[in-house]
């Protein structure tokens, strides 16, 4: 894992650093919103590793919950604090886009609405696991992220089932896009995937060595204490 | 293009202020197993 690590991450710095050139430079213009479009390269694949993020959360809680495992627990907890990095990604390239293209910030429409939602439905499970002391604070975050999930279907299907703002996908729903257009989207969702998984590994691996150090801790304590009587 | 450029630096702000974050918390960690490791 010492050798691993690091390769991925030389890996990971040379798909983003291809993707940002690709979305700069080689990827062209777009006719109708001008340069700002090139936003998307960064705002979508967020999106999508935001989602992807919180779906490793629901599954580890629900592992959690299931089997009280506290691995899992670990996982739950990193997988929802990095998903919150990306989803606020997400909330404010997308506003940076919408002000030149729609004249506005913000609007509250259906999706950015339910993006806002989900995205403080997970701060206030990170703020829940910061500040409660309880010991039955890992269940009721497990329960609280299970439920907050839920909302991210929502999201993504709100573009279909309801009349928003929010511009309808160009892929896979009868639209042409340019290859390299594609080319530059597709780099930087691998890119950015790849990216997502390293940092909440990383952060995962931060978790379990706080937890051990705690129970050292409690540990050394005790001992302390029994040895003054 | 200024609201592109205002875009990517936005992104990599957040990604390198977290980054920062969990750095300076797993120095913290490492100082806090060198104390106990001391007793």
């Amino acid at each position: 894992m010492k050798i691993i690590f690091p390769i991925l991450c030389i890996l990971t710095a040379a798909l983003l650093s291809y993707g940002l050139y690709q979305a700069l430079v080689v990827a062209p213009t777009e006719q109708t919103m001008g340069d700002v479009q090139r936003i998307f390269y960064y705002h979508v694949p967020s999106a999508w590793t935001a989602g992807v993020l919180f779906f490793v959360n629901f599954i580890a809680s629900i592992a959690y919950l299931w089997r009280r495992n506290t691995k899992a627990d670990a996982l739950a907890l990193a997988a929802a604090e990095v998903g919150v990095v990306f989803c606020t990604i997400v909330l404010v390239t997308g506003p940076i886009w919408a002000r030149p293209v729609w004249g506005i910030w913000w609007t509250w429409d259906l999706r950015l609405t339910l993006t806002l939602v989900c995205w403080l439905i997970f701060v206030s499970y990170l703020f829940l696991r910061r500040f409660s002391s309880s010991g039955q604070t890992p269940v009721i975050a497990a329960v609280l992220a299970i439920f907050g999930t839920l909302d991210i279907p929502l999201v993504y299907f709100s573009i279909w089932f309801f009349r928003t703002q929010h511009p309808q996908p160009v892929m896979g729903n009868g639209g042409s896009i340019d290859p390299r257009m594609l080319h530059a989207f597709f780099i930087n969702l691998i890119a950015f995937t790849c990216f997502g998984a390293l940092v909440c590994w990383s952060r995962y691996r931060l978790e379990v060595l706080r937890r051990q150090v705690e129970e050292t801790q409690a540990l050394e304590s005790l001992l302390e204490v029994r040895s003054s009587r | 293009m200024s609201y592109l450029y205002a875009a990517y630096i936005a992104t990599w702000a957040i990604h390198v202020g977290y980054l920062t974050y969990l750095y300076r918390r797993y120095k913290k960690l490492r100082t806090e197993i060198e104390e106990l490791e001391r007793k």
